[in-house]
């Protein structure tokens, strides 16, 4: 038996989330499908799950076409997801988030129920008290009778999308133990990961994606180079542009520990000089978002202090970071930064910080049409922002940044952009660097942390892994550091 | 708006219309009525001579006042469920300016209406408070101070304000002649109230339209996260927009006891804060539409009592007819909603791609 998936394509307004993939996954291999963030695999494994449906494109299952337009006819196919957040309902019982989704009529067989679950529970070694709230469960174990509840329904083809997040070191290893029995039985094994290491471990041939795209096939072993270099392209280091002096610090972070969710990020200093670029790298959630959060004032140190152009403002709001010049530019753009349904004259109205009770429409207009032809930005100012396409809502947040802003954070500024809105974009920031602001932004992409930045902040599980300097890194070096490695 | 958008926003509301009135006939029909004939006094109810369109627009006053009122905690995101215990809130402040303050009706009706608009305004605070400090859900809130209103309402009646004598929740003593709010012609219209109505739904219009001010009630109603990083105070939106609505409501309360009642009923709010509520979704949230939509539940509403005199039918009719009316009118919505979605961006998903 073997999955088949042809010719897939998805786009999400005008990004191409898959954009023509095909791939072929034999069973009893661990096959491992391997892509920065961004890169298209969640998407297409949502779509193999019937999560989602493609725009174009076929799967076959052991040679018989699937028509997959919801989960459920995943699952009546075979095809089990185990999503990145395990589906648990916590208010629930073990046992009864096992027997979710069970089919049948409306009568439910508890007793039949509980003994599947013991029995896939001393097969895998899992320890659960059927009787015990979902709740009390850790994400390991929630994981755990995810699979355990997949199997039961009958699934001959198990997605795992990067299951390590979150879960301990043993459950990590019992994870991969039962993968790996799942695939020697003749299961299809799919274990979804931006994880070198993990999938160095684990698979027995790995399929690589970049921006839509399958980019590479490879039988593992395979040195860990080559998917480096497919997973993030070719990696080029021009010659930097010539460069004013960098001015006096305008972010200064003194042995600050941040504490955010789960994760903290303990004593960290860094300073950054007017006029500077830094970056920060790492995979997404490793500590680079609660950096800028707490350099906006977003979020509060638990100790050490946080400067602005010299003044000490730990503690200290929001609204004081923004007027003490700094300005953050989140990566959601319609989520943190944007209003949908409210149009672009109004994004400028609502940004513009003038003041006066009434609006004058028409002059709100010509303010509007001025600065959409000022920063390329395609649509008028009666657009709304949701209709704008990526590119352009990323041009319309940088023409709303105040131009006197001092410190500028950005969260991915050019992901989901195309080549010419990206060189754009950092043409304009190379010129706000230029004037002496300073910059910081975290990305995925390689090629742009090392382009752009004079320095780059590793960050791997929340903690500063290393400090590097652009110009002497290599992207091949990065790829190891980010992933949790140094380059021996 | 363009022309095309009126043309297309005109039909999502007639047809679901006329669906409604066909869902009403067959009503009719299994209840063994003549459907024609109930209809022609549902007309003769509302507006078949001038004093049915005196009650319709006294009907119309209260249920306008209250949905202008929702136009701006719509569009600060909120659902103002409280909104009828901030009718009752007004009309109980009024009550009190009218038995306890002297002077003639020039000085006393506005005081009254003064006083409606702040007890309203404090009231809708409450919630706004509750949700914004103390995390309570404006709808929970809301809902739970709208029995607390009524509670009180009754409380006074029976208690402290209780008419001479007797105890009984018919309601206090009428007010003097002083309180009772002016009328013009024969047939008592409500000419001050429509006058201040028709002031306060041109208010909120150009509130939401023309000002810095309804353009941030906007940002902060359709994006919280956006509006804050934005650096707009959201909390402060917020408990503007449960102030503006909560007063306008009040305004609604002081006007039914100072010019529908001339006293003080436990019924006060006559439920037009929910049939506002039901006003606004139908307006698809426009203070341009909400007059024109609430003349007509208006006129449902008024018509419908006398399905009950004459036909022996209940009048509750007229609720479902407006009930009706609005499902289909959300559907019709709805189902635009998700067709114009579903060419742009799938819903289901929650990566980034």
């Amino acid at each position: 038996m073997s999955l088949e998936l042809r010719d897939i394509h998805k786009s999400f307004g005008s990004v191409r989330a898959n954009d023509g993939v095909s791939l072929t996954i034999e069973a009893g291999t661990l096959h491992g499908l391997l892509g920065e963030n961004g890169a298209g695999k969640s998407t297409l494994m949502k779509v193999l799950s019937g999560f989602i449906s493609a725009d174009s494109g076929d799967v076959f299952l052991g040679g018989t076409r699937l028509e997959l337009s919801s989960p459920r006819d995943g699952i009546e196919a075979g095809i089990g997801m185990l999503h990145q957040d395990p589906l648990v309902f916590l208010p629930f019982t073990v046992l009864d988030n096992f027997l979710l989704g069970s089919p049948g009529g409306a009568r439910i067989d508890r007793g039949a129920g509980a003994g599947a679950l013991r029995e896939t529970c001393d097969r895998f070694g899992f320890t659960f008290d059927p009787g015990a709230p979902a709740r009390s469960l850790t994400v390991g174990e929630r994981q755990q009778l995810e699979i355990a509840r997949l199997l039961w329904l009958g699934a001959r083809v198990l997605i795992l999308d990067e299951p390590t997040t979150g879960i301990s070191a043993t459950q990590r290893t019992t994870l991969f133990e039962v993968l790996r029995s799942l695939a020697d039985e003749g299961m299809i094994v799919v274990f979804v990961s931006h994880k070198l290491e993990e999938v160095e471990e684990l698979c027995e041939r790995v399929t690589v994606m970049r921006r839509g795209t399958v980019v590479g096939e490879a039988e593992m072993p395979c040195p860990a180079e080559r998917l480096v270099e497919m997973m993030f392209g070719r990696v080029f280091t021009e010659a930097e542009l010539t460069r004013s002096p960098l001015g006096e610090p305008m972010l200064e972070l003194d042995r600050a520990t941040l504490r955010e969710r789960a994760l903290t990020t303990s004593e960290l200093s860094v300073s950054v000089r007017r006029g500077e670029v830094v970056g920060l790298a790492g995979l997404e959630g490793s500590g680079q978002r609660t950096l800028l959060r707490a350099a906006v004032g977003l979020l509060e140190p638990v100790s050490g202090s946080v400067r602005i152009g010299g003044r000490d403002l730990t503690g200290h709001g929001y609204r004081e970071f923004l007027e003490a010049g700094v300005h953050y530019l989140p990566a959601g753009r319609l989520e943190e930064g944007l209003v949908s349904g409210l149009t672009v004259a109004e994004h400028f109205l609502l940004a513009g910080g003038a003041t006066g009770y009434f609006i004058d429409r028409g002059d709100a207009r010509r303010q509007a049409e001025t600065k959409i032809a000022d920063h390329s930005i395609v649509g008028t100012p009666e657009s709304t922002a949701e209709a704008l396409s990526g590119g352009n809502q990323q041009r319309l947040l940088l023409a709303m940044t105040p131009p006197d802003v001092r410190l500028l954070l950005m969260e991915h500024p050019t992901r989901g952009l195309d080549i010419e809105s990206a060189d754009w974009v950092w043409t304009r920031l190379l010129e706000r660097r230029e004037q002496g602001t300073a910059i910081v932004f975290a990305s995925a992409d390689l090629d742009e942390l090392l382009r752009y930045s004079d320095r780059i902040v590793v960050f791997f599980s929340g903690e500063v892994l290393k400090i590097l300097d652009a110009r002497e890194s290599t992207g091949e070096e990065l790829g190891h550091l980010i992933g949790g490695k140094e380059l021996v | 708006m363009n022309g095309r958008g009126w043309a297309a926003r005109t039909a999502a509301i007639l047809v679901p219309i006329a669906l409604a009135f066909a869902v009403a006939i067959v009503l009719l029909q299994l209840g063994g009525a003549p459907p024609l004939e109930a209809l022609g006094l549902l007309w003769d109810g509302s507006v078949g001579s001038g004093a049915k369109v005196a009650d319709t627009l006294a009907a119309w006053v209260p249920l306008t006042l209250a949905a202008a009122g929702l136009v701006v905690t719509f569009a600060a995101g909120l659902w103002n469920i409280g909104i009828e215990g901030q009718i009752v809130a007004g009309a109980i402040a009024a009550t009190w300016v009218a038995r306890e303050a002297p002077g003639p009706t020039p000085v006393l009706i506005p005081l009254m209406l003064l006083a409606g608009v702040i007890g309203g305004t404090l009231w809708a605070l409450l919630a706004g408070v509750l949700k914004t400090r103390g995390g309570v859900n404006e709808i929970f809130g809301g809902l739970g101070l709208d029995f607390v209103a009524s509670g009180l309402v009754i409380y006074l009646i029976i208690g402290p304000w209780k008419r001479a004598g007797i105890a009984s929740t018919s309601g206090t003593d009428l007010f003097r002649n002083e309180a009772w709010l002016p009328t013009a012609g024969v047939n008592n219209v409500p000419a001050i109230a429509i006058g201040l109505t028709v002031a306060a739904v041109i208010l909120v219009y150009l509130l939401m339209r023309g000002t810095r001010f309804g353009l941030r009630m906007k940002a902060v109603g359709r994006n919280a996260r956006s509006a804050h990083l934005m650096g707009i105070p959201t909390e402060r939106y917020t408990l503007g927009a449960f102030a503006l609505c909560g007063g306008l409501a009040g305004l609604a309360g002081a006007i039914q006891v100072s010019s529908a009642f001339h006293k003080l009923v436990p019924s006060v709010s006559g439920g037009y804060g929910f049939l506002g509520i039901l006003v606004v979704l139908l307006a698809a949230f426009r203070a341009a539409w909400i007059a024109p939509i609430a003349l007509f539940f208006a006129a449902v509403a008024v018509g419908s009592t006398q399905l009950s005199l004459r036909l022996n039918l209940d009048s509750s009719l007229g609720g479902v007819l407006q009930g009706v009316l609005v499902l289909l009118v959300i559907l019709a919505g709805g189902w635009q909603a998700r067709r114009s979605r579903r060419a742009r961006v799938d819903p289901t998903s929650r990566e980034e791609p």
